[in-house]
């Protein structure tokens, strides 16, 4: 396992660009293990283009990405899920006419093949993996339903149940409480510290009094490049955040 | 108090209910030459043939999304690989069948030649429309075309193999088909027995096909392929290709419909072009709608009973049986998108929330 303080995830000088648009401008970032990190910035910064690179949905057009010491630049999506790496999309996408537990089930398989689909045993080891996740999400009562019948926050939690199914080196959670009431927002922060224990951890999100509570490191984007990156004190404190991101939240 | 009687989740027997009733239809059906006379018997086996395509086009539309518009190209091959082999049985060594003299042939053309032997023919029948399905899935998938688009291509593909069979007469018959059998294996074609063994054979792969189809959908995989439907890149984010399983899935209904072509063309005498264009491979998307898609079950009944219908209806009133068919599906899709299944779910559940309060 990786320690604390070590890199799991090195992007260096990462181009994307969208019809001479550019989503991302030299883009370099180090994310360090089992460490809860919160990526912020004003819209269009590259933030949810930055997840979409690093998960392989979008080709880069310049820089390289490194996962784990391996370079997964031109890797295809489900290899690069494969390898440990879970997202969380910022709509629930969960798959609504599965139950609960199906829903685990898909995200827990350990071998993601055709044939082990057909032969299709559950291993005792996926059985305990399902069953933590609904432990921790708090779902255990509801594993029958259809998943199209949770609450929009217990939609949210099945997703970070699911990606948690996984067993990931590295979890990307993008907005995961947009839409949610209090107190599924509590719920949800003691949950994201829960996992940041063993895992390493990025969120994007917008909501700074909910940064402020779960961040241990936060990095902000701005037009496509990261502006700066320390505690959450510091960036606070920092001009040029205020001037491009605070700013424009006050406005 | 009726709603929530409605949300238990319905009791084990109730749920392996479906399943013994289709032990007894199938038993049912085993022993229909019993009560049947030929004609009868006769067509209830190519609709029994039909239902196997069914079941497999229930697999890739019912559970995983997938809409073929093209299910009879799958069906055509089968068939027409069955026909060819009957249609050089009791020919005299040397002999071509009829329409290739016609056609001026002088020599059995290659492609021919495998279907001489009786266990390739068994072979190729199946193997083959599931390896084009194969292909042509593969690599439509791959391009990530879906949806309505993958729906376009299918029936494109059935335009495309049609008029292809129409125009090689020398090697397809042409527009008229290939008919006229003669014997099989050294048995008269048209005996009672023959026609009895025909039946029988369509039973027993009906019943494979349908354990197979049930096992798989209550397996690690169907929940994948009805995870494939509900979100197919989702899945790419847990690590799965879906494309993988979409090729799979889509070749096995090939094969489905391989067979069912196979059994269908003995029972029927003849196999034409016009049998696996775009209008029949839409009735059979029809026969899943009515039934109830991601049932199995109803894919089988559907089949049977929009058949039988066809028959009825289509010699009673000629001319309207494709308004009253196009009628059905829209009528299907738009008020009973379950299908009969549903219907039959929806009357359970009534009769249960009248039954005494014991119950519930």
């Amino acid at each position: 396992m990786t320690r604390p303080g070590e890199s799991i995830l090195e992007v260096s000088d990462l181009v994307v660009e969208f019809d001479g648009f550019r989503a991302l401008d030299r883009l370099s970032f180090v994310l360090y293990a089992n460490v809860l990190t919160v990526v912020i910035g004003p819209n269009g910064a590259g933030k949810t283009t930055f997840l979409d690179v690093i998960t392989g949905r979008t080709r880069a057009h310049g820089g390289s990405v490194r996962f784990l010491g391996r370079d997964i630049t031109e890797l295809a999506d489900y290899r690069i899920a494969r390898l440990g790496m879970a997202r969380k999309f910022q709509a629930p996408t969960v798959f609504p006419d599965l139950s609960v537990r199906d829903n685990l089930r898909v995200a827990a398989a350990p071998v993601k093949g055709l044939w082990s689909a057909l032969r299709g045993r559950l291993t005792p080891a996926t059985r305990a993996a399902i069953d933590e996740a609904l432990a921790v999400t708090g779902l255990g009562a509801l594993a029958a339903r259809p998943a199209a019948a949770l609450s929009h926050g217990q939609r949210q939690w099945l997703e970070i149940g699911m990606a948690l199914a996984t067993q990931p080196r590295l979890l990307l959670l993008d907005e995961p409480i947009a839409g949610m009431t209090g107190e599924e927002v509590d719920r949800t922060a003691e949950l994201l510290q829960e996992i940041a224990r063993r895992r390493s951890v990025l969120v994007i999100e917008h909501d700074m009094s909910f940064v402020r509570r779960i961040a241990q490191r936060v990095c902000v984007f701005h037009q496509g490049r990261q502006l700066v990156e320390g505690s959450f004190e510091r960036i606070s404190a920092d001009e040029r955040v205020r001037e491009v991101y605070l700013g424009v939240e006050a406005s | 108090m009726a709603t929530v009687a409605a949300a238990v989740p319905v009791p084990r027997a109730a749920r392996g209910a479906p399943l013994l009733l289709a032990a007894l239809a199938l038993a049912l059906a085993a022993a229909a030459p019993l009560y049947l006379s030929q004609t009868p018997l006769n067509l209830l086996g190519q609709f029994l043939a039909l239902a196997i395509l069914a079941i497999g086009l229930d697999l890739i539309w019912g559970y995983a999304g997938i809409l073929s518009l093209g299910q009879g190209v799958f069906f055509g091959i089968g068939g027409y690989l069955m026909a060819m082999y009957l249609k050089m049985q009791g020919l005299q060594p040397g002999q071509l069948p009829d329409f290739m003299t016609w056609s001026g042939v002088t020599s059995l053309p290659l492609v021919w030649h495998p279907f001489e032997s009786f266990p390739l023919t068994l072979l190729l029948v199946f193997t083959l429309p599931a390896l084009f399905a194969y292909a042509f899935g593969a690599l439509v998938f791959r391009s990530r075309i879906r949806g309505v688009y993958f729906s376009i291509m299918t029936q494109a593909l059935a335009v495309a193999v049609s008029t292809l069979f129409v125009d090689q007469q020398q090697l397809t018959g042409g527009s008229s088909g290939l008919t006229g059998f003669q014997s099989i294996l050294g048995h008269s074609f048209y005996a009672n027995a023959t026609q009895i063994a025909f039946y029988e054979v369509t039973v027993v792969v009906l019943a494979a096909v349908f354990a197979v189809a049930w096992y798989l959908t209550r397996s690690h995989f169907g929940v994948l392929l009805r995870a494939v439907r509900d979100g197919e890149n989702r899945l790419r984010f847990f690590g799965y290709n879906p494309t993988v399983f979409k090729a799979f899935v889509f070749a096995l209904a090939g094969l489905c419909a391989g067979l069912a072509g196979a059994l269908y063309v003995p029972q029927n005498g003849i196999i034409a072009p016009g049998m696996l264009g775009v209008v029949p491979s839409i009735e059979m998307v029809i026969w899943v709608a009515v039934g109830g898609r991601g049932t199995i079950v109803g894919a089988l009944i559907g089949a049977l009973v929009v058949s039988y219908a066809k028959y009825y209806l289509s010699s009673a009133y000629p001319d309207f049986w494709l308004f009253l068919v196009g009628t059905l599906f829209v009528v299907v899709v738009l008020f009973f998108p379950r299908g009969l299944m549903g219907l039959a779910e929806l009357a359970g559940r009534a009769l249960r929330r009248r039954g005494p309060p014991s119950e519930t």
